[in-house]
């Protein structure tokens, strides 16, 4: 598949967008509908973190979403130049403990793991921040 | 046409909420504008019914979180129905219906709150 990126304001009202042009992406790559979901939900909640943690709302910022695929092997990076946040530092929670102290946030961070099958976090000082979400086609044997 | 709809109802005395469409960071604040009338005029009987529901992410899911406590706090609870299996899977990995009271049905839901049983989470559906 070549390779396709598209750019955006950091705002919220984008993220409709971003999710048509993952999934249209994901869908021609041959994932099945589910996966495909799984896919825009996981980019979805990649790019709501920039938006809201790295840029804070402000949308005279850019993202830029760049899409590779290679032999069975889907990848989805997004890339910006805001603030450093790096959620290796963020442990999976234990769920059944977080849900019962109602916590709201950080719910982003533990779905993008469980959607897709790798979560990288590219973070140099100078150069732009960049997550890559990788999802592997099934075999089809 | 918009990307996130509500619409209200009351019936019996529990306030419906049918939401339709994305549910995402952009779309949160109209439903948390929606849970934060009903706890102004002390409405804590809820029902979000989800048939039309064709999207969540994390921000959406957040807002249930940010609510519950205080309406059981006031003796009320929310329920949610009539899910497709698409939107159930997500509260399901995040593991929800450990929290929540998740019907197939909306009258199934309303009758929760009439049979006045103690709230027990952990009723999903399959």
């Amino acid at each position: 598949m070549k390779e396709r990126s598209i750019q955006i304001e950091s705002k919220t009202e984008e993220l409709i967008a971003v999710r048509d042009f993952v999934s249209h992406a994901a869908q021609e790559f041959g994932f099945s509908d589910e996966d495909v979901s799984k896919i825009a939900l996981a980019v979805d909640e990649a790019c709501t973190n920039v938006i809201k943690h790295a840029y804070s709302y402000d949308a005279t910022k850019n993202l830029k979403i760049s899409i590779r695929g290679a032999k069975n092997s889907f990848e989805v990076t997004i890339h910006d130049n805001g603030r450093i946040f790096d959620p290796n530092g963020v442990k999976r929670p234990d769920m059944k403990e977080y849900l019962s102290h109602f916590r709201k946030g950080g719910l982003g961070v533990y779905l993008m793991k469980s959607l897709m099958d790798k979560v990288e976090y590219n973070i140099r000082p100078g150069s732009p921040n960049q997550v890559k979400l990788t999802k592997y086609l099934p075999s089809q044997n | 046409m918009s990307e996130f709809n509500i619409s209200q109802r009351e019936t019996k005395d529990v306030n419906v909420l049918e939401i339709k469409g994305y549910l995402d960071a952009h779309t949160a604040p109209k439903l948390e504008d929606a849970f934060q009338g009903l706890l102004k005029s002390s409405k804590y009987k809820i029902v979000v019914n989800c048939k039309d529901l064709s999207y969540i992410s994390s921000a959406g899911l957040g807002v249930f979180m940010a609510f519950v406590e205080d309406v059981r706090k006031n003796k009320g609870d929310i329920k949610l129905s009539n899910m497709s299996p698409k939107v159930f899977n997500i509260f399901d990995l995040l593991g929800f219906p450990l929290l929540y009271d998740i019907l197939a049905d909306e009258s199934e839901a309303i009758n929760r709150f009439l049979d006045s049983k103690p709230i027990i989470p952990g009723n999903a559906k399959k």
